[in-house]
């Protein structure tokens, strides 16, 4: 039986890959921000075949109680074998743009509160010498572009941070998982127009549980992302800079 | 997000703004144009859909609530489909009361519509089924609604189209199985007298019957088809279940229809000939015998880009063999015949809800490729017939009828419209209400 913590359970990736492992039996602890959506997730979560549904309120952006948050997960689960880290926003560029405040509360949001998580948790699976950490990343962290570049570039800032910590761990047992979803039909893509390349978040939620069972270390959801980004990687600069994208 | 709505018939098509709702306790948006609920778009016509007004998208709303494996009531939201309850609760010993025949419907859907399935004769519709409901309205009221709570709207919404509110959540009782398993016979039947025959001596002992014909033959061929009925078989049948079938796929819209005269009268005899002997045994997963068209994802497509028109009619018992003789020989005439068609005795059980399409008689279901003013005179001729004996058809697989029918075939719908939130309109109801 897997015992796994999920942080940002509410969001539509994550709440699909909770799914996934309820009906496997595992035991689940949930942290997101709203308590009250995550009453809806636990009762529905037992229903589906869940062990155990833990649950605790957390605001990501609140660095001093991650230790907290972390140590009731640890005390809920008795160990974790399995961390999703899957909190995040959408934010929207042009007001990014426009405020510092936006942009760095927006960053933070996206980038350095999960750096600051993932910097407690490296360090107490490094203790266990076992388990995987998934992190949602995205393909906007891949290169920087006009339309999201605040949230490209905290992403980024993920990935890297990731592939970091993947080194430092690999000799310690424990597997890092870089997701990079492309695009997701989730409430938090709700006014984009959508077309062939959106995938939904069952399938996307599939993609990451088989990621983790086999400890894949970057993976790209759907898989065509990465013939996607590698296109857009291999653009030169001096062409890139005059596309719109 | 403007979306271009097309329901499963693909006809008619219209432009609605689609907003998902994700969150049972909260409330429903504000608007100046009409909304309507849309569960999985399974409805034929254009009942689910909402021209110029917006689609209230309920998928998102798909947690279960409590489910007691003990008795086999299940509490969950409304967008939940069919085949998830399936996966869940099959496992556990427990089946759908009632369903249609594809299971990627959802429980808001199946209610709006009071579905019914093979076992009408037995279990009348998914509304008897329903134990409780909450409909909530576009003014922010709730109310729970059941057999003995706010009756009056538990009534108006089973059967009501979406009409009356959002169905946030229902409790529905389950039926108990020992398995997945199906015990079922096919019988080749040569003329609707050996039809009537056999489902008479089969409605008894046999929990789900259903026929299909072949709609293209004529002359002495006039009314052949095959009969099927069973029963869940017991935990570990005694015949050895046959593999399940690999799925399929249209994964495009031809240019055309591939359901033509020609192909149309090929499938049918092949289809019937197919089976040598008159009667055939087999156990089976209940996959394929209720829904061997979920089989085929995105079926409807092979009707090219004009889409199709289903047609689902009941008629009185007293009328039924010489209507639907009547019905057979005219659509045979009309050399358009149609793919599938399904024919079914229901049972005597009174449907819950004010605008329930199950009654006592005989039901047809056909499907016809769009071709235009041709098919619609064939289903108007059709509608004559229907009306002459005191039948109806049925709003969830319509996109044509005329409102003066609808109400005959409804009389209740007076009544109904006491019930109708002031916010919530949809294509269909406003074409009836001409």
């Amino acid at each position: 039986m897997q015992r796994v913590l999920i942080i940002g359970a509410t969001s539509a990736i994550a709440e699909a890959t909770a799914r996934i492992y309820a009906e496997r039996g595992s035991r689940l602890h949930l942290v997101a921000r709203t308590p009250a959506r995550l009453d809806t997730i636990v009762e529905d979560l037992r229903i589906r075949g869940a062990a155990d549904v833990g649950r605790d309120a957390l605001d990501i952006n609140d660095l001093t109680r991650h230790e907290a948050v972390l140590d009731a997960a640890w005390t809920a689960l008795g160990n974790v074998d399995v961390v999703l880290v899957a909190h995040g926003t959408l934010p929207d560029q042009k007001a990014c743009e426009a405020s510092v405040e936006t942009a760095m509360a927006e960053f933070a949001t996206n980038a350095t509160s999960t750096i600051a998580l993932l910097t407690l948790l490296a360090n107490r699976m490094e203790r266990a010498g076992r388990g995987t950490i998934a992190v949602i990343s995205s393909v906007a962290g891949d290169r920087g572009r006009a339309s999201n570049y605040l949230y490209g570039s905290a992403k980024a800032a993920v990935s890297t941070f990731l592939g970091g910590l993947r080194q430092r761990l690999s000799k310690r047992g424990v597997d890092i998982v870089t997701i990079k979803p492309g695009f997701v039909d989730t409430p938090m893509t709700r006014d984009f127009k959508k077309g062939a390349l959106w995938a939904k978040p069952d399938a996307v939620a599939a993609g990451i549980v088989k990621a983790v069972d086999k400890g894949t270390p970057v993976v790209y959801l759907p898989w065509f992302w990465f013939a996607i980004m590698t296109v857009i990687r291999a653009i030169p600069e001096f062409i890139f800079k005059r596309v719109s994208l | 997000m403007h979306a271009t709505g097309r329901s499963w018939g693909r006809y008619p098509v219209t432009t609605e703004k689609v907003i998902t709702l994700s969150d049972r306790h909260a409330p429903l948006p504000t608007s100046d144009v009409p909304m309507l609920p849309l569960g999985n778009a399974r409805s034929y016509g254009d009942s689910c859909l909402n021209d110029g007004g917006i689609l209230l998208a309920t998928r998102g709303l798909d947690h279960y609530m409590a489910f007691d494996p003990a008795t086999g009531v299940l509490t969950c939201e409304s967008g939940v489909l069919f085949s998830d309850i399936l996966d869940l609760v099959v496992p556990q010993g427990w089946f759908l009361p009632v369903t249609p025949g594809t299971r990627f419907v959802t429980v808001g859907g199946a209610i709006a519509n009071d579905v019914h399935g093979k076992n009408h004769h037995r279990a009348g519709s998914f509304g008897h089924h329903v134990l409780a409901l909450e409909l909530l309205r576009t003014d922010g009221t709730r109310m729970r609604c059941s057999p003995d709570e706010n009756t009056e709207w538990f009534d108006a919404t089973i059967g009501g189209l979406g009409l009356t509110g959002v169905i946030t959540w229902a409790t529905i009782q389950l039926r108990r199985v020992a398995g997945p398993w199906m015990s079922t016979e096919s019988h080749r039947f040569t003329n609707l007298d050996e039809f009537f025959a056999l489902s008479r001596e089969s409605d008894r002992d046999y929990e789900y019957t259903v026929s299909w014909i072949d709609c293209a033959a004529k002359g002495n061929a006039l009314g052949r088809g095959l009969f099927s009925r069973g029963n869940h078989a017991p935990a570990s049948p005694d015949r050895r279940p046959a593999a399940p079938a690999r799925r399929l796929a249209m994964p495009l819209t031809p240019p055309f229809s591939l359901v033509n005269p020609l192909s149309l009268r090929a499938f049918n005899q092949l289809y019937y000939h197919r089976q040598r002997k008159p009667v055939v045994h087999a156990t089976t997963h209940y996959a394929p015998f209720f829904y061997p068209l979920d089989g085929i994802t995105q079926w409807n497509r092979m009707y090219g880009p004009r889409g199709f028109l289903q047609y689902q009619c009941v008629v009185p018992p007293e009328a039924s063999e010489a209507t639907m003789a009547e019905l057979v020989r005219t659509i045979a005439a009309g050399g358009g015949g149609s793919f599938l068609a399904v024919l079914k005795q229901f049972g005597d059980r009174p449907s819950r809800g004010l605008l329930s399409f199950p009654r006592p008689g005989a039901t047809l279901a056909l499907d016809f490729p769009n071709g235009g003013a041709p098919t619609f005179a064939l289903l108007d001729r059709l509608d004559a017939i229907v009306d002459g004996v005191g039948g109806a058809v049925y709003p969830a697989k319509d996109a044509r009828m005329s409102g003066e029918r609808f109400r005959r075939y409804f009389p209740r719908w007076e009544a109904f419209t006491r019930f109708i939130d002031p916010g919530m309109s949809s294509s269909f109801w406003r074409r009836v209400m001409e």
